[in-house]
């Protein structure tokens, strides 16, 4: 089968889980033989060149073709109204200063353009995806293919469009719906998008039971066509990272991720200042950046526990990989969290880890410590065992590790070919 | 006849690196060198020496009609020693007139009179002693950091003997009475207080310039004016300012240097004014009364409290987890770099970059930060923190421990025989060092960075850098200097920061 398939971020260049997964599904396919198209907004040039991927930025663009006019207007529509802005914060911040923007150069009186996009979530962000989406038909038409997955909404708009193109099934990935990211507040724009990509999908994939209920229930789709498929984990050899020179004999009890609602950070620190009543040879630390870091920061200086509970900023590539070296227990207390990749790569770290059960990696995780995320009681219990009973730790490293490199991506690609394969 | 007492604080933290907690229990040098250097060089040039000269040259004109005090904390000194001693020189000269009084404070400009009396006399006795090295001379009046006092404050201060103290002339502890009078320490009488007449301190260090003012600009006729409005009983205008005001604060294009270069003569000459020492005034004037201070004053802000350093979560958790550690510290006097340390983060200044209020003072607080946030200001002091409590436990717990066996003795002082100081290497280091070390240097080094440190650097040391990168990074390097139209000075001192951190790694 040919697939092709619409994503927003690539490895290196990613600000989320979103681009790992990708890549970790597309090698997946590959590795069950088949063949992918991967498109993105904008490729960097320095992508893993195992996968064929088509920057949309290199499409020409035939403005004379009437099938465009109609996404054509909407971009002008949508121009106007376009602050959107969903990860504003260190690391949206360190790209844009790494990776001078590249803005569009247009030119009216020309029909033919060749489109540049930033490929990162931005200002413009509705622009962008309008403008992808005008690519994606243009693509659609030009590329043979037997399926379209789009992944995540900015896609979902380049997905339906393609599929009027070529009129070849599609299918949606749900990682993340807006419920999760806004809690109650959902941006109706973006739940408006997300809502008419899996009612014009043929099927709706999800990473999770808890995710598959939400569209369910909160979005009205068809039970009948939403499956859940579990994301994996890439494995890749780390060993270089288990002798990393400890400085600190303490106990290091680690959160890493982006320090905003949604995360749960704040039961993390009331977990930790219970523990630090009782036991001063551990220490927290808090890696990542949000809009409730200095709230945290204030929090933990009112606990009196700032010599005891660190804040490392963002982290970024191998820093991450030095801190679960680090790290003794890893903690992912989230409020809501479609997946979460996150405690796997600590798992496969040999780091023993503490999720909420809110999080979909619960659904498919057994030598984890499953909390509810409201419970700091439980919280601190599950942390002072994990670092004080050795024997707790040690078990759930050594099956941790082995249940971590058993959740391969060729077996979740396995699980999506079965979904395509419903579609024959 | 009356006075005028000019006194000039001069002042310089050591601000602290980015810290990071990787870095604990590993890292032990907490100071920002590259910028500590930078800004004692540039204050150097645009106010010390400038302004050292306009006095000393006003001195030899006027003889011992011009007189000035300064106060000098022990961490400006030692920079000055560290990086531009002719600083040094130039104060000493100064000081050879005789007609320049150096004051005592805190060693290291810190908040310790809050919080413990011997931590405090221990500083000031440490600041008394490096002034008589540099100096010759013995100080007899005190100030305190940022001019706090309180009536306890001014009884240690009095107890160690000190004559003379100065401090701000709020307005919530004086009401009706006037601050140019000599006042008397509540507790201890043999104390006497000089008070900051913050009307016409203010007018020349932050008014100056200020155009929105209705006196602005302010001349030396207007000035010497205001000064024979003074009412015809009251003895002395204490003049007390951040010696920064001349060529930092107020820049030289506004005027300031010719307003200070004016003032003596015109005072002189249109005033019955004199210039005078505090410890003169001191020795002239009887006090008038007593004055109560319950709770601590400062110079600083509107409300001349302690809110700038000591009050929200944020500092009053830094401050307390330090002092917690004096007991500890005390029993390690013998380990000179921690008793180092131990003084350099009890600066106030750690303290003042963590303040939230924002709104009325903010402004001058800003200015002063080098931190983006309270909260930054907060996450690198604790993690320095934290890396310090490791050694003051470490420290401590090797005393408990008897001595064995003089065979170990014996190996420590091998391997210190061993150990070769570390070389330092600067920026023009990096034309001399082996290409090949440049090459690994400049190895993991982005295009960005190395754009950025090149700026203002010679063509010689530029070619020799740009030949041992790649070609790769060499492309990416020009594209970036070609988009750029002007580079921004914070980040070309931040890029230069980062070559030189990993030069020295």
């Amino acid at each position: 089968m040919k697939i092709l398939m619409f994503g927003w971020e690539f490895p290196p260049h990613i600000t989320g889980g979103l681009g790992t997964a990708c890549y970790g599904l597309t090698k997946g396919l590959m590795n069950n033989q088949q063949e992918v198209i991967f498109v993105v907004p904008k490729a960097y040039g320095d992508e893993s060149k195992d996968i064929r991927l088509l920057s949309a930025s290199d499409v020409n663009l035939d403005m004379r073709n009437t099938a465009f006019s109609e996404y054509w207007t909407h971009l002008k529509y949508i121009e106007i109204d376009s602050i959107l802005v969903p990860y504003a914060d260190d690391e949206e911040f360190y790209r844009i200063t790494r990776n001078k923007e590249h803005h569009t150069a247009e030119n009216e009186s020309v029909f033919s353009k060749n489109f540049k996009f930033s490929g990162k979530y931005g200002n413009s962000l509705m622009e962008e995806v309008k403008r992808y989406a005008l690519i994606a038909a243009q693509v659609a038409s030009e590329q043979e293919h037997d399926i379209i997955h789009a992944h995540d909404w900015l896609t979902y708009e380049a997905g339906i469009s393609a599929k009027a193109v070529s009129g070849k099934p599609l299918v949606v990935h749900m990682h993340a719906t807006e419920f999760d990211r806004s809690g109650e507040h959902v941006n109706q724009t973006v739940y408006d998008i997300e809502l008419r990509g899996m009612q014009a999908a043929d099927r709706v994939i999800t990473v999770s039971n808890l995710t598959r209920n939400i569209v369910i229930e909160r979005y009205g789709i068809d039970p009948a066509k939403v499956f859940t498929v579990h994301n994996a984990v890439e494995y890749s050899d780390i060993s270089g990272y288990h002798n990393v020179e400890r400085h600190v004999k303490e106990k290091v009890v680690t959160f890493l991720g982006r320090i905003t609602f949604q995360k749960g950070p704040e039961y993390f620190v009331e977990a930790a200042a219970k523990i630090l009543k009782r036991d001063k040879n551990v220490r927290f630390v808090m890696a990542g950046s949000g809009d409730m870091l200095n709230k945290m920061i204030k929090r933990v200086a009112q606990l009196k526990i700032a010599t005891k509970f660190h804040f490392t900023g963002f982290l970024k590539g191998e820093e991450v990989d030095h801190m679960f070296a680090l790290s003794d227990v890893y903690v992912m207390p989230s409020v809501s969290e479609p997946f979460g990749i996150s405690p796997l790569e600590a798992m496969r770290s040999n780091v023993p880890v503490i999720i909420s059960k809110q999080s979909g990696v619960s659904e498919v995780l057994h030598h984890a410590i499953k909390v509810d995320f409201w419970d700091i009681d439980a919280l601190a219990d599950s942390i002072w065992g994990l670092t004080h009973y050795d024997g707790l730790s040690k078990m759930f490293v050594s099956l941790g590790k082995t249940e971590v490199d058993n959740m391969k991506w060729d077996n979740a690609a396995a699980k999506v070919i079965d979904v395509y394969n419903t579609l024959n | 006849m009356k006075s005028i007492c000019f006194y000039f604080q001069v002042h310089q933290p050591y601000r602290l690196k980015q810290y990071r907690f990787f870095d604990i229990g590993k890292d032990h040098h907490y100071y920002d060198d590259y910028e500590n250097e930078f800004i004692a060089r540039r204050v150097a040039d645009k106010c010390y020496l400038p302004m050292n000269q306009l006095l000393l040259e006003a001195i030899q004109e006027f003889g011992s009609m011009f007189k000035v005090s300064f106060s000098i904390s022990g961490t400006a000194l030692d920079q000055f020693e560290q990086y531009t001693p002719e600083v040094i020189d130039s104060f000493r000269r100064l000081a050879d007139t005789g007609c320049v009084e150096f004051m005592s404070e805190t060693y290291t400009h810190s908040l310790s009179a809050l919080k413990s009396k011997e931590e405090f006399t221990t500083q000031v006795h440490k600041h008394q002693q490096k002034i008589m090295d540099l100096f010759g001379v013995k100080p007899s009046t005190f100030r305190n950091t940022e001019l706090i006092y309180s009536d306890a404050i001014g009884a240690m201060v009095a107890d160690m003997g000190f004559n003379t103290m100065l401090t701000e002339g709020a307005k919530h502890i004086l009401g009706w009475k006037s601050p140019n009078y000599a006042y008397t320490n509540a507790i201890n009488p043999k104390l006497k207080l000089l008070l900051k007449n913050f009307q016409l301190s203010d007018d020349i260090a932050f008014r100056f310039s200020q155009q929105s003012w209705p006196s602005w600009p302010l001349t030396t006729e207007k000035f010497v004016g205001w000064l024979n409005e003074i009412d015809e009983k009251e003895e002395v205008v204490n003049l007390f300012m951040d010696y920064e005001t001349f060529g930092e604060h107020q820049w030289p294009e506004t005027g300031i240097f010719e307003f200070m270069r004016a003032l003596p003569e015109r005072v002189m000459s249109n005033t019955n004014f004199t210039f005078n020492t505090p410890s003169e005034v001191s020795s002239h004037l009887q006090p008038v009364a007593p004055i109560h201070v319950p709770t601590p004053i400062s110079w600083a802000d509107e409300e001349r409290d302690l809110t700038a350093w000591l009050g929200n979560e944020l500092q009053d958790e830094a401050f307390d987890k330090l002092y917690e550690l004096e007991p500890l510290v005390n029993k390690c006097r013998d380990d000179h770099q921690l008793i180092k340390d131990w003084e350099y983060l009890q600066t106030s200044d750690h303290f003042y970059y963590m303040c939230t209020k924002w709104f009325s003072d903010g402004d001058v607080h800003k200015y002063f930060n080098p931190y983006g946030t309270p909260y930054d200001a907060f996450v690198n002091y604790m993690n320095v923190l934290s890396d310090f409590i490791i050694r003051v436990e470490e420290s401590v717990k090797n005393q408990v421990k008897p001595i064995a066996e003089p065979k170990v003795i014996k190996q420590v002082v091998k391997k210190k025989v061993e150990v070769s100081p570390k070389i330092k290497y600067k920026f023009v280091d990096l034309l001399t060092i082996p290409k090949q070390k440049l090459k690994n240097i400049l190895a993991n080094m982005d295009a960005e960075t190395l754009a950025f440190a090149l700026q203002n650097v010679d063509n010689n040391l530029k070619d020799r850098v740009l030949s041992s990168i790649t070609n790769k990074v060499l492309s990416e390097y020009e594209q970036i200097v070609e988009q750029t139209a002007s580079f921004n000075e914070v980040q070309i001192r931040n890029a230069k920061r980062r070559l030189l951190n990993k030069l020295n790694k």
